[in-house]
């Protein structure tokens, strides 16, 4: 009797960003290998207790012709799943069931998309979030420099010191710390590497260490820090987190994040020239 | 000093926003698309006074005429200029009846 049922194989990657893992399935090898290679230093082993997945997608390739590039970014809520899209993805999310799907063409850009609204989602309802900004650690304390494209995210990142490693150059992830509360009242923040970046650039390393501070950055023809007044340093933070959801709930707890943030961290405006020796303020 | 009017306007905070007061600054954020507003100290006053219930009148006799050293006419015209642009805004709503949606404006608990 000849077989009924194909049996498709079934490939398992671990990418754990921020401490939290995520399992993607794919039945395709060379996509597998492609999210291997993309996710390097992030990728969890799967088997150990910390590695184990706490959410997990099945990704559904389609092919390239189907992407429509104009259609632009869509994160909904009904009825406690999530449904993101852009033009060349889209997904379906169940926290409570702790699954999604994905369907997008065989790039690393589209699952990137969606992994990062997933993390700001988690994030926002533990008061963290995903900042525009670039992040190091110097003396086992880590530092965020936040700004728009151009800003000198980059610049500030390439002109770090070899005691310096490198977290992001571009995109910043922000856990708020359980029970932190240091005896002045402060509650604790802990950034994290992420391999968010362009195609091009350096991958941040897979370490995190207490957030010290946050510069926004402005280039000028000295290098200085200037206090920044709270409300200034919620407006700044503010313009550089990334959110997509178009959800009141979510929008009220990344605002709130936000300001708890500045209430509990240190916020400068850090001007600086192309010049290494900006890093002398720092740290 | 009071103010002569022909018809109550109550305001009240849309539950569509987040605010917090930061320093000396009340930040407002739209929930509808995330826009930022920051408020001047009479917006200030005029947002954390816009219980639904109480009218506009009484919250510029009470709360801006007391605080600020301007003509009650005055006051009440620019504090009227004032709702509308927040209401354009989606950050208060008004009526001709008293509004029941408005929260207290207080601070959240702090960690």
């Amino acid at each position: 009797m000849p077989e009924l049922a194909e049996q498709i194989e079934c490939y398992s990657v671990v990418i754990a960003i921020g401490g939290i893992p995520v399992r993607v399935n794919t039945s395709d090898a060379k996509f597998r290998e492609l999210l291997e290679k993309r996710y390097a230093g992030f990728v969890a082993a799967g088997d150990r207790a910390e590695d184990r997945a706490e959410f997990e997608f099945d990704v559904e390739l389609d092919p390239p012709a189907l992407i429509d590039p104009d259609i632009d970014v869509s994160v909904t809520c009904h009825a406690g799943r999530w449904f993101l899209s852009r033009g060349d993805f889209r997904a379906e999310w169940d926290p409570a069931a702790r699954r999604g799907s994905i369907r997008q063409s065989a790039n690393p850009y589209s699952i990137d998309a969606v992994l990062r609204i997933v993390h700001t989602l988690l994030l926002a309802k533990q008061g963290g979030f995903l900042l525009h900004s670039a992040s190091a650690v110097r003396n086992g304390k880590a530092f965020l420099f936040a700004g728009v494209s151009g800003a000198g995210k980059t610049t500030i990142s390439r002109l770090a010191p070899p005691d310096a490693t490198l977290l992001t150059d571009e995109i910043s992830y922000v856990r708020k710390l359980d029970g932190s509360a240091d005896a002045s009242g402060k509650a604790g923040y802990a950034a994290y590497g992420t391999p968010f970046t362009r195609e091009w650039a350096e991958r941040g390393e897979n370490i995190s260490a207490p957030v010290a501070a946050l510069y926004l950055l402005a280039q000028g023809p000295e290098n200085r820090i200037d206090p920044v007044t709270v409300a200034g340093a919620g407006r700044g933070l503010l313009s550089n987190m990334l959110f997509f959801a178009e959800d009141q709930d979510m929008v009220q707890r990344a605002f709130q994040a936000a300001c708890d943030f500045v209430q509990n961290v240190p916020v400068f405006r850090l001007t600086f020239v192309p010049d290494a020796r900006v890093w002398e303020l720092i740290g | 000093m009071t103010i002569e009017t022909s018809s109550k306007t109550y305001v009240a905070r849309s539950p569509r926003v987040a605010a917090r007061m930061l320093g000396q600054e009340m930040l407002v954020m739209s929930g509808t698309d995330s826009t930022l507003f920051t408020l001047n100290p009479t917006a200030t006053i005029l947002w954390q006074a816009a219980d639904g219930a109480t009218p506009l009148h009484e919250i510029v006799e009470r709360r801006i005429c007391a605080d600020f050293d301007v003509k009650p006419e005055e006051a009440m015209r620019d504090a009227r200029a004032l709702t509308e642009d927040l209401a354009q805004h989606g950050i208060l709503l008004t009526s001709e009846q008293p509004l029941a949606t408005a929260s207290p404006a207080k601070e959240p608990t702090r960690p």
